[in-house]
């Protein structure tokens, strides 16, 4: 009883880990049909940068918005120089993506080397919560949860309440009409990149903080994202969190009870959601 | 002999190539052109040639390291110990002057295998030293056993099986296996700390089973109990779950994770609020687990664990050793780290051998080799010999993690266990009919 | 008629050099570049061929190829004879390397089955999914599989009594694999199966109206690229001497993609190029930009590939032999991409 309830909570707040991670992604996709492979570089680059800024500046919050905007300028940059202009051929974005992803990882490996960063968290969020039954569970991995619920409602609001959510809605459903109504669709595109980028580097410094940071993190995120997206939905926000749940779940039940081949669950439910129901649970035919 | 004379046969092939080549593409054929490119083929020969004969009062070193993928930490480390071997013989052995040259793998035996390649078949090194992981060490000796003219010496891979199981004449292991770095922790725990049923979480895969098998051998034969063993797939990060698998009522938990791994396993298990004491493979207390950053550093005092160097032996030799390290690679880690030793009395032996033939390498090598199985080396940490097999027999150190007064953790050494060999200290038959180390072998539940 | 004659003889004719000049190599070069650069650069042609086969006259882009072949080098490790540590074996080398040829194409038709239902970018993702189920099931499998060591030890065998391990020997059968099969795709684009395929890609709605079974004729591609793959996977076993997790796993995935594009995606000759390039840059990138930065340096060269010519080395070198802005079949899967 005690294992299932562990595991079951360490599913949840993986999930939220994941879902924080590949919301970026989803947007990304939704608006602009670009399948992001640097997304889990990203990621990294927000994690590490994020961990400079706390080295020099001592504060976690301050870590957290480094990490973020960090990630943001690159993403943006990425985005105008290097996806603008193939706007259309997924594929070959595609493989722009993994050749920059292959770059950023060895770079980041001679900036930072091999050594595995972590986080010094406020004490406020870090140490051991009593729980009912379990004894303890660790505090940050609940605010996981409540950090989970803060980026789904910002994002909400982000893309129901504001005119920059209408033109991303816009852009989804029509992107020719969306320019011809005199919307600088390549700003906005960039935008939006810049957007997820910063989306993913925040994950990267709250991924970081209950976990660590080291080289290979770009490639794993990078995966779940992938999983997590395809099986809720490319480009819904819901379809995002319904995956995370579905995945983080699966992995650690897996770990906990027959950890041999838990790591091939969530592959296994990636494909049979391509095989079976390719626009995921809650997505639509592009 | 035959590869000192320029091949006339393939010059003159080639000019008829050239030749042909001219007439299918219809153009005039230059002779001039033709016969100067031949001219310059006999003089680059010559050149090489030339360069091979001032070759022979050199002697080419190959070193072979992880400095791509999982490992990058430990490959710099490893080089490093190569140079400073290196330069404490000035760069000569037996009299030759010593050319070194380096290629990196990430941890993967095919690429171990290509990079070997390379330097053995271009580069042409007489000795290649390496490689730093367990896999790529089975996959070197395979290739070892093929070019039986030259001979491999293993920089820090540790599988069991590299020189216990079909050994290659010409490989040579002058530091200890997996299983050996675990000698004496067992007893220790059981007499020393009073732990008698005890829970292990360990990666999935041979360097796991070969540790938990050195460790549990001598807890199982002192009387310990191990009722549940955690396997983590390799690729995990999130340990929460392999955690809560961990029985309430266990007198300690024995940790086999290293590096990244090894990171976050005890941040999670020190935020999890589990209270049960931790033992520490090889690994989880490695210098750069020591030298990292994080509110982990809170649980590790006190942890046993045990290797074949420890950074808090107190020998006058090994200190001065350390600071060696200290001066001469002032940002690197805060003390040289196991992989460093190994390299570096590879390397240490090397020199120490060519030094014995005074530079023969004639013969196929056959009697540096022989004297190289004979080394007895004096090392920082202790004398390392060779068995039958050209497995090392060594000092195993068992430890305790302490804080010195500047707030630096280091491993403080609680015993030594003496000549450790391969088969620990046990009867050979014995040890090797219980058969390779895998999930369930050892086992005493 | 002139013309076509002179057309035909300049083809023989360059097809004669080139078979010259590949006989010849071994003998032209210092004794580590006929195995480690030449029998090498074939091998790793060989699955990116499988790779090519698909993209060029099928359209589809699949990232299972690498593991297709780890299939086949699995099954003639489990097999054989000659590894160190092995169970089954049967009792003659060819019975083995056939059993390798049948689960490679096996696994090719099973993984085509799943990958089929899915098009463009979704098949790339779908493929990468199964290539990291391969990948972990055979790390976290002892029984069978040997785990993360894998198996090593396993030698090329002799054929009637002579040793194939010789670099000669081992030479003129790679060569002789890649050139066979590089024939066999060759002669395939021409049947009716290949024009099927082709059709396919050009227009899958137009082909299923005339009758075609779109999904079935996509899976026998899978399948023929699974055979393919499977040849170059039991070759990869015996250059290795073993196989491991390692040899399926993300790296040598993306590895065999980058062969491919670079070399171009457009025409089956894309692969030998782009493995040639792959593996001199491996060998000698060391000499330009130190052991470390290799990567950086692959990176470089492919997203260099991929923006300035999607067809690859071949795309580059077509374009300045004719001055044309499109070649036919790269043009076409250009537009497909």
């Amino acid at each position: 009883m005690k294992l299932l309830l562990l595991a079951t909570l360490n599913g949840v707040t993986l999930a939220a880990l994941y879902f924080i991670a590949a919301s970026g992604f989803t947007i990304i996709f939704g608006m602009m049909r670009v399948v992001n492979m640097a997304h889990g570089s990203l990621y990294l680059v927000g994690a590490y940068l994020g961990h400079d800024v706390a080295s020099s500046s001592g504060n976690w919050f301050l870590a957290l918005a480094g990490g973020a905007i960090g990630a943001a300028l690159i993403g943006a940059l990425t985005h105008a120089l290097f996806l603008d202009r193939y706007q259309g051929q997924d594929l070959r974005q595609a493989l722009v993506t993994i050749g920059l992803s292959i770059i950023a990882a060895d770079l980041m490996l001679a900036r930072y080397g091999g050594l595995s960063y972590q986080f010094d968290v406020p004490s406020f969020l870090y140490g051991s919560t009593p729980m009912p039954i379990i004894g303890g569970y660790p505090t940050f991995r609940l605010a996981l949860i409540g950090f989970a619920f803060a980026v789904y409602a910002v994002l909400w609001l982000v893309v129901q309440r504001t005119r920059f959510g209408i033109m991303i809605r816009a852009g989804v459903d029509d992107r020719v009409m969306l320019s011809a109504l005199g919307v600088n669709v390549p700003l906005v595109s960039t935008l939006v990149f810049a957007l997820g980028a910063c989306l993913v580097g925040l994950a990267g410094v709250i991924g970081g903080s209950a976990l660590s940071i080291a080289p290979g993190e770009d490639g794993r995120y990078l995966l779940s994202s992938l999983v997590v997206v395809i099986v809720g939905g490319m480009g819904s926000l819901g379809g995002a969190a319904i995956g995370a749940l579905l995945i983080g779940l699966a992995e650690q039940i897996g770990l906990a009870y027959f950890p041999t081949y838990s790591i091939i669950v969530s592959f296994v439910i990636m494909v049979a959601v391509l095989a079976v129901r390719p626009y995921g649970l809650l997505g639509r035919p592009a | 002999m035959k590869e000192r004379m320029i091949n006339m046969k393939d010059v003159n092939l080639k000019k008829t190539l050239l030749v042909i080549a001219a007439k299918i593409n219809g153009k005039r054929i230059n002779m001039k052109a033709v016969n100067l490119k031949k001219t310059l083929l006999i003089i680059t020969a010559t050149v090489t040639l030339a360069s091979h004969a001032v070759a022979q009062t050199s002697v080419r070193i190959g070193g072979l390291a992880t400095l791509d993928g999982p490992f990058v930490v430990l490959g710099q480390e490893a080089f490093r110990a190569m140079e400073l071997a290196f330069e404490e013989a000035n760069y000569m052995a037996g009299g030759k002057k010593i050319e070194w040259i380096k290629e990196s793998s990430d941890g993967r035996p095919d690429i171990a295998l290509a990079k070997a390649r390379k330097l053995i078949e271009q580069d042409k090194v007489d000795v290649l030293i390496g490689p730093m992981s367990g896999g790529e060490g089975l996959s070197i000796k395979e290739y070892a056993k093929s070019v039986p003219a030259k001979t491999f010496v293993n920089g820090f891979s540790a599988a069991q099986e590299t020189t216990l199981v079909s050994p290659s004449p010409n490989f040579f292991r002058f530091s200890p296996d997996g299983a050996q770095w675990q000698a004496g922790l067992g007893s220790y725990v059981y007499d020393a700390k009073g732990y008698r049923n005890v829970a292990v979480v360990s990666g999935d895969y041979s360097f796991g089973y070969t540790q938990v098998l050195g460790f549990m051998t001598e807890f199982c034969a002192k009387g310990g109990k191990v009722r549940e063993k955690i396997w983590a797939p390799n690729g995990t990060k999130d340990f929460s779950s392999a955690i809560a698998r961990i029985p309430d009522k266990v007198d300690a938990v024995y940790v086999m994770l290293g590096g990244a791994d090894a990171v976050n396993f005890l941040t999670q298990y020190d935020q999890s609020g589990a209270k049960a004491p931790l033992i520490g493979g090889s690994n989880l207390l490695d210098q750069t687990v020591l030298s990292g950053k994080g509110p982990f550093r809170n649980r590790l005092v006190g942890i046993p664990s045990a290797h074949m160097v420890a950074d808090g032996i107190e020998d006058a030799k090994y200190q001065n050793y350390v600071a060696k390290y200290k001066k001469r690679f002032p940002d690197a880690l805060s003390a040289p780290s196991a992989p460093f030793f190994g390299y570096y009395i590879a390397t240490k032996a090397v020199i120490e051998a060519m030094g014995q033939v005074a530079g023969d390498l004639g013969g196929d090598q056959a009697k540096f080799r022989s004297a190289l199985a004979k080394v007895k080396l004096d090392t920082p940490a202790g004398s390392v010999s060779l068995d039958e097999n050209r497995q090392s027999i060594a000092n195993n150190y068992v430890t305790e993690v302490a804080q010195r007064a500047d707030g630096v953790l280091y491993n403080k050494v609680v015993k030594v266990v003496p000549a450790v060999n391969q088969t620990l200290n046990q009867p050979r038959d014995a040890f090797v009919a219980r058969g390779v180390p895998s999930r369930d072998n050892p086992s005493c539940p | 008629m002139a013309e076509e004659r002179h057309v035909i003889t300049t083809q023989w004719a360059r097809r004669s050099l080139a078979a010259l000049a590949l006989l010849a190599y071994p003998h032209l070069v210092p004794e580590f570049w006929v195995v480690s650069i030449g029998a090498h650069a074939f091998v790793l042609g060989i699955i990116a061929l499988s790779m090519t086969f698909l993209a060029a006259y099928g359209g589809m882009i699949s990232l299972a190829q690498m593991a297709t072949a780890g299939v086949a080098g699995y099954t003639l490790a489990i097999f054989s004879a000659h590894a160190a540590n092995t169970g089954a074996s049967l009792p003659d080398w060819p019975w083995a390397v056939l059993a390798a040829l049948c689960a490679g194409t096996a696994a090719g038709l099973l993984i085509g089955a799943i990958a089929v239902r899915s098009r463009g970018i979704y098949m790339l993702m779908s493929t990468l999914a199964i290539s990291m189920i391969l990948f972990y099931f055979t790390q976290q499998n002892t029984e069978v599989f040997h785990g993360f060591d894998g198996f090593r030890g396993v030698t090329i065998p002799s054929v009637a009594g002579e040793s194939l391990r010789g670099p000669l020997a081992t030479y003129h059968l790679c060569l002789a694999a890649g050139v066979a099969l590089y024939a066999l795709v060759g002669y395939l684009a021409k049947t009716p199966f290949g024009l099927a395929i082709q059709g396919i890609r050009d227009d899958p709605q137009r082909m299923a109206s005339l009758g075609y079974c779109v999904a079935l004729h996509q899976v026998m591609a899978f399948g023929v690229a699974g055979f393919i793959a499977a040849v170059g996977g039991v070759l990869s076993l015996w250059y290795n001497g073993g196989i491991s997790p390692g040899s399926i796993g993300i790296t040598a995935t993306v590895n065999i993609l980058i062969v491919a594009v670079i070399g171009g995606l457009g025409h089956p000759r894309g692969a030998f190029v782009g493995a040639v390039a792959f593996v001199l840059l491996q060998n000698f990138a060391v000499d330009l930009v130190g052991s470390d930065r290799f990567n950086t340096l692959i990176g470089f060269v492919f997203l260099f590939i991929v923006m300035a010519s999607p067809d690859g080395v071949t795309g580059l070198w077509q374009r300045l032999r004719h001055r044309s802005a499109k070649v036919k079949a790269g043009g076409i899967v250009t537009q497909r991409l």
